[in-house]
């Protein structure tokens, strides 16, 4: 012993006292499902390709978002993004414009031809997809990537479906749509035109096809009686959109009524306008709160002059008079008739009341149950009959394009397991990311930055597109304002603020891990950590 | 840091940030940080005054490239970190008694002037009441000297080793053991304690600051800062005690953030006496956002809340947000 006085021991780090026996509730690192990706009916990871974004890395992201979408340039403007509508940063200030930079990406791809990754595994099955809309096209993509043949048999001329002769070119140019209809096809997906399928099970045996997805879409457009004379000129909207694909352009006249509350109701009376009509008019028997067309449409629509008569229904129909009864909602918000009535002067009425599925190729086909002109389908997408699956508009569902997308991903998914004789299991959904399980202190401020919009005067007559895109640094500060809610986006907060040094940086892409021997179970990691990733649970007794 | 990161919306104010360069970075955010107070001390969960310590000396660490040697005051933080035989300090570090810090590190200081070593810094740290009664002073003679050594104090407003009592930094209607929250005037009473940072600022020496666990890259600028400095220093750290405060572990750093948002703990900076800048308040909340989630407060509150001292608090707050411009 050659120590110092009254020293008897050697100086020892404190390491040798684990800290971590105090502890009587544990952090854990935890993985919560963003409200983004929750809403999103195509079950983007929108989380996930907003991360990749961020860094710049655009391609990437393109990557993670078309693992499950492959259409986002055509997302990036027809999708009601529901996404935005869950978006934490609302609470904060502006929710993420997911949707423009969903687009951005989108425009980015078909600039720099970017192509999915080529087929690894063939596996000698063959699909047949009926109908080249959303629903059909994203269908094949997904059973392509898995390795299936597909064949994709469309009625029309051209393929996209609602996409092209549902949405007006205002909101979705052409070149768009062919551009992402054409990086499906080059994965090898078989794309026959102007073939309509009369008989499902014929179709199927002479294909020799070993499952079938339909998607063949609402495209009858659903009439209502109304008293007419001989020569008033009605029209029906489906029809009338068609046939704005072709050469000649319906003739409308000066003063155009559109019967329903519908998106369709509005493009067609956003469509009017830029065709010259001077008066576009929507006649809704309901009032704006009851409306089924999306907010932001009827904005636009009202901004560029189209009228709305709310609680009005059509009771006559004459060459230029058209007779609108009003309506008062009762106490259960249904619209009853009053005695007062109005004429509008117009030129032609079209009516855009819904649509109803063509069903005639399943005649025949048995266990096929239908519904209120639906297919029913199962929790899998199956059809009654085995191996016919269906999605898109043709099924009870909302008809929107990404619900459709979000369809063919799901189909695509257990017509894989059905043809390998498993059944799909999708993985168990992590624990919601709601705000309260954030701590917004620690995301600097910053608003929206808002797609330009058209000059009003320019885009009610003609046909460019109303809402333009954003640019690259636009893009980029958009993608920056993600939350990353639920997941961990390495910011080191609970690396930095661990009184007793209990968490270990594993570097870049590696997050974090407890060092459990030191940590006391304080539980500031948890409240600081700024996107709710971490949680507390009991320690086992 | 004073500069805006432009588009680095996400994460500006955390501690890291993996679209930011390292050296964009808080030191804590630094992989291979000198953790100069390392694992295994016997801080209560949760504890303001080692995570303060850790952060000011880790940065004084980076500042001086190592060259570092720690003078400590008698109190929580050198009670908590040396029990012998055991250390939890990673740098060379010395404690004497409760009330000689700043004579010590003086001396310290002298020692390196003599050996020649003059990369080699010295810092006096200690709790507000090793600093602000019984160091003092000792403290005022190394500021009246201008001793080179920057004195760090860790200000968790009452002398919490020895079972909360009050010190001439607690606040009042603080109840401490000392001060309980009894009679017509419950805890600590108004008009008693004393500002060290203005009466630092009053030796005139080169620089005075005040800093807070809630705010990581301000404290890190502030003691980076004042190791370019010679001279006497002096920082003020503002550190929540969920013990002597009766708070939840958890909210230690949340209770700091509310200090300075409600006005009550101002940010600011001084050269040779004179305020040079201030961190502006960035969502000002009420005094009782603060006071209601703290026991020593707790009488306050209850089923007839004491309007008037409350009223009292919130005025001192204002007064403060006054007299440094803390609204932007």
């Amino acid at each position: 012993m050659d120590k110092p006085f009254a020293i008897t021991l050697d100086p020892g780090s404190s390491l040798a006292n684990k800290t971590g026996a105090w502890r009587t509730n544990r952090p854990l690192y935890v993985d919560r499902l963003p409200p983004c990706n929750h809403a999103c009916p195509a079950g983007e990871n929108i989380q996930g390709w907003l991360y990749q974004a961020e860094s710049g890395n655009y391609e990437a992201a393109w990557r993670v978002l078309t693992g499950d979408n492959p259409l986002p340039a055509i997302m990036g403007r027809v999708c009601y993004h529901p996404c935005e509508t869950a978006c934490n940063r609302g609470q904060l200030d502006e929710s993420v414009g997911i949707n423009s930079v969903e687009r951005f990406l989108g425009d980015e791809a078909l600039k720099k031809h970017w192509k999915f990754s080529p087929v690894k595994d063939e596996s000698g099955k063959r699909v047949l997809v009926v109908g080249a809309g959303p629903s059909g096209l994203s269908a094949a993509y997904h059973l392509r990537r898995l390795g299936h043949g597909v064949k994709i048999v469309e009625a029309g001329p051209l393929a996209g479906g609602m996409m092209r002769f549902g949405i007006p070119k205002y909101r979705l140019p052409r070149d768009v749509l062919d551009g992402e209809v054409q990086r499906i096809l080059d994965m090898g997906v078989e794309l026959e035109l102007n073939c309509k399928v009369t008989n499902i099970l014929e179709t199927i045996d002479a294909g020799s096809f070993d499952a079938a997805f339909l998607a063949v879409g609402a495209h009858i457009g659903k009439r209502a009686y109304i008293p007419a004379g001989s020569s008033a000129r009605i029209l029906d909207a489906v029809s009338f959109l068609r046939s704005m694909e072709g050469e000649d352009r319906p003739k409308l006249g000066r003063r155009v009524v559109v019967y329903g509350g519908g998106n369709t109701a509005l493009d067609v009376a956003r469509t009017a306008k830029r065709l010259g009509a001077e008066e576009a008019i929507i006649v809704y028997r309901r009032t704006r709160e009851k409306m089924p067309a999306h907010d932001s449409e009827l904005e636009e629509a009202l901004q560029e002059g189209v009228l709305v008569k709310w609680l009005s229904t059509i009771r006559h129909a004459s060459e230029s008079t058209i007779v609108v009864q009003k309506m008062v909602l009762d106490e259960t918000g249904f619209p009853q008739p009053t005695d007062e009535y109005e004429a509008l002067e117009a030129d032609s009425l079209v009516l855009a009341l819904g649509q109803d599925v063509d069903l005639s190729l399943l005649e025949g086909v048995p266990g096929l149950e239908i519904k209120d002109g639906t297919v029913q389908v199962a929790p899998n997408m199956m059809t009654g009959h085995a191996g016919i699956f269906a999605g898109g508009d043709m099924v009870p569902a909302e008809r929107t394009v990404t619900v459709g997308v979000g369809h063919g991903k799901k189909a695509a998914r257990h017509i894989d397991a059905w043809l390998h004789g498993r059944a799909y299991v999708p993985a168990p959904k992590h624990e919601l990311a709601t705000f309260d399980k954030m701590n917004p202190w620690y995301y600097s401020d910053a608003s929206k930055t808002v797609r330009p919009v058209l000059e009003l005067a320019r885009r009610t007559s003609t046909f460019d597109e109303v809402v333009s895109g954003l640019d690259e640094t636009n893009a980029l500060f958009e993608a920056r304002r993600c939350l990353s809610c639920g997941n961990c986006f390495e910011c080191d907060n609970c690396y930095g603020v661990c009184p007793d040094n209990a968490v270990i940086k594993l570097g870049p892409g590696n997050r974090f891990e407890f060092n459990f021997d030191y940590c006391k179970g304080c539980g500031i990691c948890v409240s600081e950590c700024p996107c709710g990733a971490i949680k507390m649970v009991p320690e086992a007794s | 840091m004073d500069t805006q990161i432009k588009f680095y919306q996400t994460g500006t104010f955390t501690v890291g940030n993996r679209l930011l360069t390292e050296e964009q970075r808080t030191v804590q955010a630094d992989m291979h940080r000198t953790n100069s107070l390392n694992s295994g001390h016997r801080a209560c969960q949760g504890c303001g005054e080692a995570l303060g310590a850790r952060y000011a000396i880790d940065a004084a660490m980076r500042a001086t490239g190592n060259q570092l040697i720690a003078v400590n005051a008698t109190g929580c933080l050198e009670v908590f970190s040396t029990p012998y035989p055991e250390t939890s300090w990673q740098i060379p570090w010395i404690h004497s008694l409760f009330g000689n810090a700043a004579a010590v590190a003086t001396g310290v200081a002298a020692a390196q002037r003599v050996l020649g070593r003059t990369d080699v810094r010295v810092i006096a740290q200690g709790g507000d009441g090793g600093t602000t009664d019984i160091g003092f002073g000792c403290l005022s003679g190394m500021f009246e000297r201008n001793d080179d050594v920057l004195y760090i104090c860790y200000d968790n407003e009452a002398y919490m080793n020895t079972g909360v009592q009050r010190s001439s930094a607690t606040p009042p209607t603080a109840r401490t053991a000392t001060t309980p929250a009894v009679g017509t005037a419950p805890g600590n009473v108004f008009g008693t304690g004393k500002n060290v940072p203005l009466i630092a600022m009053a030796h005139r020496i080169p620089y005075v600051a005040t800093a807070s666990v809630a705010n990581l890259r301000d404290l890190e600028q502030k003691v980076t800062h004042a190791m370019e400095i010679h001279g006497a220093r002096y920082i003020h750290i503002f550190v929540p005690c969920p013990l002597g405060w009766g708070s939840a572990p958890e909210d230690t750093i949340l209770i700091a953030r509310l200090a300075i948002e409600c006005g009550l703990f101002p940010l600011f900076e001084a050269h040779d006496g004179k305020v040079t800048s201030r961190t502006p308040i960035r969502r000002q909340v009420p005094v009782t956002e603060y006071l209601n989630k703290q026991k020593r407060f707790a009488h306050l509150f209850g089923k007839t809340p004491d309007t008037a001292r409350i009223e009292q608090m919130q005025r001192m707050a204002d007064q403060n947000i006054a007299d440094f411009g803390l609204l932007q």
